[in-house]
This record gives structure tokens, sequence and C-alpha cells, in this order.
């Protein structure tokens, strides 16, 4: 397991990813990505089981992740290079013509570590209660995560994938949602109406978590406890910033779906450590 | 003509039952899952044989999409069933993103389809089903035309690798083929040989198109009738010997006219070979309840209204 100070250097390694990715690209979700990359570097470089030496589609032996706030490709795409499962330098294709590193993820282009496609909200958490269900059947005794939008919780399905998985008791299947408030049209209290997130999957049979998704100890340690073999999936309800990392992103939905221009993304790089080597 | 003894009438999805029955014997990793629909889609006897590999979704057709394509992920050849509306037009974003996209190997059982579900009236007959499910890259789509060729297709569909949509039905229909003969998706089922009419159909349908070409025989019309259960991928060869050889065709179809098995041979006629055709479907409307026989004389789908066709399109020859 890293530590929190090793993670948080990784950290910004991948902030800067996104930064540059996204600027080179001209378009993308560069926002959500920044707010979410502190817990997807834990789970990825401390939490997760995986090796992407070995790593199928099948997720056989191993924990599988779906993402699916699959708008939030730009800290996927970094973190799963970061961790070796494909040259840093290919983060430089996103959304480009030819690239592996589709607009939102996608499986057929064969980039390893996805197991999904993703991008049409509401429906990932489905997937992993399958994948969850599919590691029992086989007593694989590994689990799967799975990234959710607090703005994507207005979508019916993800309701219904919480009804089912409770009901199946799959305690091996551990869900966090990017708890930042904001969607494309502002707050998620004036958009949406999705309320309390706690009361509504404490109701729906969760082991509901919260935790500070930009303080590593606070993040290992919901992992941790979402780790219990207790018979309920968890949620882990991540208390995160939109644009953490880059001060004048940070806080607003403006940076959902925009890229920063070319000067923007250098005053980023100035507020971001390079700690590992751009690519 | 060559002679099809009716060996009892029984629904197709009856077929679909027995079939998924004999996959899972023939592979532990074959699943079966339902939207609350378990006694209509026939999976009792395989819950009951196989309780763990029974999975009830409740009624919430979005997520068993996504269970399914999750379970394909770790190595399931999941088989997910409901009524045909309700598993294409209901889902059809879940099943563009969670199994077509990524040729996730997820099995759609599709029953009640078409006007001859009878008395539920519109909103449960889909017309629309086939239109969707070619549209998806990568979809293979079947209609099987009775119970012995539902449960075959359904073994095939298990052993294929990628996502399949089985279409099938409620009312009891003649079952005619034989028993013991391997479904082949992408086969074009030549059951009449023929020289003045190509009648192209599949389903339930492929009986009434077998009763036509009996009765134009004896007018002196030689009809040969083509089972396209498979209508993608398109054994467009089959098609085209077939035109070549007869010169006019009638396509017959449970399902509406935009985007069904008319269109896709249209197509390949224009692109090939010009030919006179007559098409019977579902003309652009929505159902009304009556009894399937009802249905099936008022939109033309039975044998006289296929005698019909397959005169107009002699005239135009």
């Amino acid at each position: 397991m890293a530590n929190p100070q090793e993670l948080g250097r990784i950290a910004s390694q991948v902030r800067r990813d996104i930064v540059r990715m996204v600027t080179t690209a001209k378009s993308g979700h560069p926002g959500g990505s920044l707010g979410i990359t502190d817990v997807m570097t834990a789970l990825y470089f401390s939490e997760m089981k995986h090796d992407p030496a070995t790593w199928k589609r099948d997720a056989k032996g191993q924990d599988a992740f779906i993402i699916s706030a699959g708008h939030l490709a730009p800290v996927y795409y970094s973190v799963l290079a970061r961790a070796g499962y494909f040259p840093v330098s290919e983060l430089g294709t996103l959304r480009k013509f030819g690239t592996r590193l589709q607009g939102h993820p996608c499986v057929t282009d064969g980039l390893p570590g996805v197991f999904q496609s993703s991008g049409s909200l509401g429906q990932g958490l489905s997937c992993a209660a399958g994948i969850a269900l599919g590691k029992k059947l086989d007593a694989d005794g590994t689990r799967v995560f799975c990234l959710l939008g607090d703005g994507e919780s207005e979508e019916g399905q993800i309701w219904e994938a919480g009804m089912w998985a409770a009901h199946h008791g799959l305690d091996n299947l551990v869900a966090f949602t990017d708890w930042n408030g904001q969607q494309i049209d502002g707050p998620v209290d004036s958009v949406g109406g999705v309320g309390d997130l706690r009361d509504k999957w404490t109701a729906f049979g969760w082991e509901v978590i919260e935790a500070d998704g930009h303080d590593f100890e606070s993040i290992l340690k919901a992992f941790e406890i979402a780790r219990a073999a207790n018979g309920k999936p968890k949620m882990i309800l991540f208390r995160t910033e939109m644009g953490h990392g880059v001060d004048f992103m940070a806080g607003t939905h403006k940076w959902h779906g925009k890229a920063p221009s070319a000067e923007q993304c250098e005053e980023a790089m100035k507020q971001l450590e390079e700690t590992l080597g751009d690519y | 003509m060559k002679k099809y003894t009716d060996q009892g009438k029984v629904d197709t999805r009856s077929g679909f039952g027995a079939g998924l029955v004999e996959a899972g014997r023939k592979d532990g990793r074959v699943v079966a899952l339902t939207a609350d629909l378990k006694g209509s889609l026939k999976m009792d006897a395989f819950a009951a044989e196989f309780p763990e590999r029974f999975i009830q979704c409740g009624i919430a057709e979005a997520n068993m999409v996504g269970v399914a394509a999750g379970l394909a992920i770790t190595g399931k050849v999941p088989f997910i069933g409901s009524f045909a509306e309700f598993v294409t037009g209901r889902v059809y974003d879940q099943l563009r993103q969670e199994v077509a996209y990524g040729h996730t190997n997820v099995k759609i059982a599709s029953s009640h389809a078409g006007i001859t579900l009878g008395e539920d009236g519109a909103t449960h007959q889909t017309m629309e089903d086939i239109a969707l499910m070619r549209a998806l890259p990568g979809m293979a789509v079947v209609v099987p035309c009775d119970y012995n060729q539902t449960k075959n297709a359904t073994v095939a569909a298990a052993e294929w690798n990628g996502p399949v949509y089985l279409r099938f039905g409620r009312p009891s229909v003649p079952n005619f083929t034989p028993a013991d003969e391997p479904f082949v998706i992408g086969k074009v089922y030549n059951l009449n040989e023929g020289k003045d009419v190509s009648i192209i159909t599949n389903g339930h349908l492929v009986w009434e198109a077998l009763q036509a070409a009996e009765a134009l025989e004896a007018e002196g019309i030689s009809a040969e009738v083509l089972n396209v259960a498979t209508v993608k991928p398109l054994d467009e060869k089959a098609i085209l010997a077939s035109l070549k050889k007869t010169g006019c065709a009638v396509v017959a179809e449970e399902h509406n006219w935009a985007g069904g098995l008319g269109e896709a041979v249209a197509g390949v006629a224009a692109k090939s070979l010009p030919t006179p055709i007559e098409f019977v479907n579902g003309e652009d409307k929505f159902g009304q309840s009556g009894t399937p026989a009802e249905l099936m004389k008022a939109w033309g789908f039975d044998a006289a209204g296929l005698v019909a066709a397959a005169k107009r399109a002699v005239a135009r020859k």
C-alpha cells in the first residue's frame, strides 16, 4: 500500500496529465476529472487488487472497475497509463482520430484496463453489479468498484441497480460517488433534486460511508471500511471539489466540459508539481 | 410440392424454454435472467434445474441488461428474457452501450413479439423491434419459425460468439421443422423449390407461406418458400439466387415496413438484381386487440393474404 505522501505525488502528475490532455484535445471534461483524481489515485495505487501485466477483460482473480460516469475519461486514462496499462505517451492521443483513448471509454479498441464502455449515464452500476454476481458465482473472491456522479444519480437505472444489488447481498461491490454537488447546468441541488444521498442509499439497503475525497487518509480509511464482507454492497460518498488543484477551475461547474486555452494550461502547470515526468 | 406435416400446434416461446434447458446442460456458463416474466418466457424448467444460474431481476429491464453485460464480462453466457417491446425499445440505449458496443456476449430472448401477441393490444405488440436490433452494429437477429426451430436456434445462440436477438411469440402455431435439425445462424432455409415467385418470410408466417404455396400450385403458380430465420447477418447469396430463378417475390413479415426484412431484401435486390417485390407487413400502423387469427387476417399475414400478394408480384413480371 502506498502512503498518503506518495499518493499525493502521483495525483499531482495525474492532474497535470488531465489538464494537458484536454488542452491538446481542445475538448473534454477536466473539472470532474480533477475532482476525483485523489480517489482514483488511491484506488489504483493502493486499494485495488490488480495487475496490468496479466489484465484481461474477464477480471478473473483481479478486482474490476467500472467508470459509470464515462466523461471522467481523462482521469481514468491517466491513472491507467501511470499504473502501467499502456504507455503514457498514448495520453497525448486523447480524442484524436484513430486513438484508443476515445472521448468516452470504450472496449472495442482494446485499450488495456477498460472493462466496459460508458458515457451514456446511469448504466455502469448495473454492469458492476453483474460482474459482482459473476464473481460470486465463480467464488472468485475479488471485488468490483464503480464510480458514479452525484448528478448522474438522477438517472432512474442507478436506483434499479441499487435495489437489486442489495437484494442479492453483493458485498463485493464497492460503488463510490463523486459528491461534488455540480452538474452541467449548475449545482445538483438546483438542477435535479437528488437530495440526501446518505439517507437514500441507506434506505436502499447499502452500507454508506462518507469521506473527504481530497484527504488520502480519509479516502484509504473509507476503502478499508468498505472491505467488510457483511452481506451489503458499499456506497462511499466522497466529498470532492470539481476542478480541485487548479485555482481558476476549482469549485465551479463551468469547467465540466470545457478545455483550457494554452495560456490557461500553462498557468495550471505552475500550480501542479511535475513528479513522475510529463508524457 | 414438398409436403410438411403439422406435428401439433405449440407456442414458439416453449421452444425457447426447452432450448434454454438444453443450452444450459451443454454449457455451464449459460445463465438466464428475467424481469418478472419467468413463466411467460417458459424459463421455469431452467430455473428448476439450475436454480443458482437463474437470476430474477424484478420489473427493472434496464438494470437487467447491465447485469447481463457484467455477467458476460466475467465469462457467463447470459440470456435476458422479456416481452419483445420491453427488451428492445424500453432498453435500447442499454443494449447499444452495454451489449452491442463492445460486442458483449449477451443473448436477448424476445417473446410475445409482433401483432399476434393478440388481446393485450398495441402497447405490447411491438412491430419495430427488428428494425431497432438490425440497426445495432454486430447484433445477430434471429426469427425462427416454429417450436423445433426456436429450440434449436436457442442452442445456436448460446454457441454464437457475440450478441444475438432471438425473437419468438406467444400463439400456438404449427410445429413442422425436423426436431433434430441443427440451427445455423446466417442460413436461409429453402423449404420449397419453385420457379414463378419467391415467398420470403420468417417466424410463424413461414407456415402460412407453405399453405399459400400449396394453394398457388393448384392454380398453376410455382412458389419458392424461403425461411429467412436470420435477418442479420443476411444470406444475400441465397436471396439473390432465388430472385434470379423466379424473377419476382413477396416479402412478408410480422413487423413494420421500416427497417424490417422487406427493406433488407429490397436492399439486396436494388444492389444486384432489381426485381418486382410485393411487401406484406405492418404498414406503419399500431396493432389492436383481437385474436391472433383475426389479426393475421386483418393484416394479410395469413395464407390467403400471401396468395394475393404472390399473384400481384407475378403480374408485375
